[in-house]
């Protein structure tokens, strides 16, 4: 999923003061399974900004709606209305759908709410990790299904650098060494020998410094 | 390896010698003069100096402009590279850039981490690396190709070294790791300063029985320590440092220049011990701000006079 996190509330605050009336968009799907974005978090932005104006005797007039997901257009549609009503929009969902919601609202002021942080999984309660940089051309398959690229914070792809300690990385104690990680799953394997293997200079051409990505589906072209 | 590098460092190493550098911090700023004033107090006792590439990711003088300061005073620089900061296309011209220039050695390194230095602000870039580094140089000098397979007008022919840290984990994959720096280009290997000499000798046990010294030279690292303070900051705050309690206790017994004596001491009977293991061909002294310590200290190890050839 794509993990986002609620900006501060200071920062929501200065980005509203202009804007009176304000739609609070929720998002259903990523957003939503980490409590940045969804209803809940909708609802209790709309309370927390009604208080946190009126303590500044100022008031703000907010409307809570959540649709199915933000980057896709057929669901977007059902918050037309409420976006015609108010002044603003505060989205609460990822970058992509902000973006979406601007392309599709062209004369709507449209805002984050949240930071989109990474793509990654739910590692245990209260943990999200980053697992995908979204390069665009897969090797999990040679580091068994641990991904050095976003895992490793110098993307190595030739083994450990000389920071790793005790399965941890150099840059903090709460970040596991990926390449610890994917010398003991490949021992696991039975397949620590393929790790001899020298991996070549990364072709960068698929992720995004190749320039913004887009994928054309000609099976699907109407 | 080819051997038309001109290096003296090479020299002294396939010439059966035990070799001796130091490592040379570059100012926070513009000044030569600092770079002057190490280079005249390293100059003579030992055989190229290192100069590191923004160290610590601590922003300073780059290490190609240091390198050249060196070059002026007559004493041979090793340059020191590292992938954080600048992609295969910048590397690969800067290293043109130093041949062009006279430097003949180069290290090839991935760097400390950014959130780790003075701007933890900075996007790092980290394209290649350490070991797609070595391929690139190697494939200069040997095949006279960028990394695009583009033949040069002129190779930059490199004495190509690489760092290796004996003390991090997982102690059985960093002779992997060796190895694969070997293959992918390194003549010689620059450790990180040893303290634990039991771990030290296991990874060079590991690395003579893979066969792994016969291929590369080996020169083990030294850090002469001035106090307590250092060896506790060393054990604590220096990624990849490995730093027995014995020796934090040992410095903890005197202060001032008992302390910087009781180091020197301790950085001496490391050389002795160092001497007479199997594979290892040299040292690299990194004193951190204490270079004038490095005339002392190799006098003291009886490994002068250096050749000057």
């Amino acid at each position: 999923m794509i993990v986002a996190k609620q900006k501060p509330i200071a920062e929501i605050k200065e980005m509203l003061r202009p804007y009176p009336k304000v739609l609070i968009l929720g998002c259903g799907t990523c957003v939503k399974t980490c409590f940045a974005g969804g209803e809940d978090e909708a609802a209790t932005l709309g309370a927390v900004l009604r208080l946190a104006f009126g303590q500044e005797g100022k008031s703000i007039k907010t409307e809570e709606l959540t649709v199915e997901r933000q980057c896709e257009d057929a669901f977007i549609q059902e918050a037309a209305q409420a976006v015609g009503r108010n002044q603003a929009v505060l989205s609460l969902a990822c970058g992509a759908g902000v973006q979406a919601m601007a392309r599709r609202f062209g004369k709507a002021v449209i805002l984050p709410g949240v930071n989109t942080t990474f793509m990654g999984v739910l590692e245990k309660p209260g943990l999200f990790t980053e697992e995908c940089s979204g390069c665009g051309d897969c090797e999990l398959d040679t580091f068994g299904g641990i991904c050095p690229v976003t895992r490793c914070s110098k993307r190595l792809m030739n083994g450990p650098c000389g920071g790793s300690k005790n399965g941890k990385c150099e840059i903090s104690p709460d970040t596991d060494c990926a390449w610890q990680l994917i010398i003991d799953h490949m021992t696991a394997l039975g397949q620590l020998e393929d790790l001899k293997r020298y991996i070549p200079a990364k072709d960068w051409r698929p992720s995004l410094s190749g320039g913004p990505r887009h994928l054309i589906r000609e099976d699907h072209v109407i | 390896m080819k051997s038309d590098v001109q290096s003296r460092l090479k020299s002294v190493l396939t010439g059966g010698g035990f070799a001796v550098t130091a490592e040379c911090g570059p100012p926070r700023g513009a000044n030569a003069n600092v770079i002057y004033k190490k280079g005249e107090l390293l100059k003579g006792c030992v055989d190229a100096v290192n100069v590191t590439d923004n160290q610590t990711a601590v922003v300073r003088m780059s290490s190609l402009a240091a390198c050249l300061h060196l070059l002026e005073l007559g004493v041979e620089p090793v340059m020191q590279m590292v992938t954080r900061d600048r992609n295969r296309i910048a590397l690969q011209s800067d290293i043109m850039g130093a041949y062009s220039l006279g430097i003949r050695n180069l290290l090839c390194l991935s760097g400390d981490h950014q959130s780790l230095g003075s701007q933890p602000e900075a996007m790092n870039v980290f394209d290649i690396d350490s070991v797609n580094l070595l391929h690139a140089v190697r494939t200069m000098r040997d095949e006279g190709e960028d990394m695009s397979g583009f033949t040069l007008n002129d190779a930059p022919k490199m004495f190509i070294g690489a760092a290796e840290n004996p003390f991090a984990d997982p102690l059985a994959y960093r002779v992997v790791r060796l190895a694969k720096k070997i293959a992918a280009g390194a003549d010689f290997i620059q450790t990180q300063c040893v303290f634990n000499l039991p771990r030290f000798k296991e990874w060079m046990r590991m690395a003579c029985e893979e066969g792994l010294t016969e291929k590369v030279y080996i020169m083990a690292g030294i850090t002469p320590l001035k106090s307590a303070k250092m060896a506790q900051f060393m054990a604590t705050k220096v990624a990849g440092m490995d730093m027995p309690e014995s020796v934090i206790k040992r410095m903890s017994g005197v202060t001032g220049s008992a302390a910087v004596e009781e180091g020197q001491k301790i950085a001496l009977e490391t050389i002795a011990e160092l001497r007479i293991i199997p594979g290892v061909r040299g040292i690299h002294i990194m004193a951190i701000e204490a270079e004038e310590r490095v005339p002392e200290l190799v006098r003291a190890a009886g490994l002068l006079p250096r050749s000057q050839k």
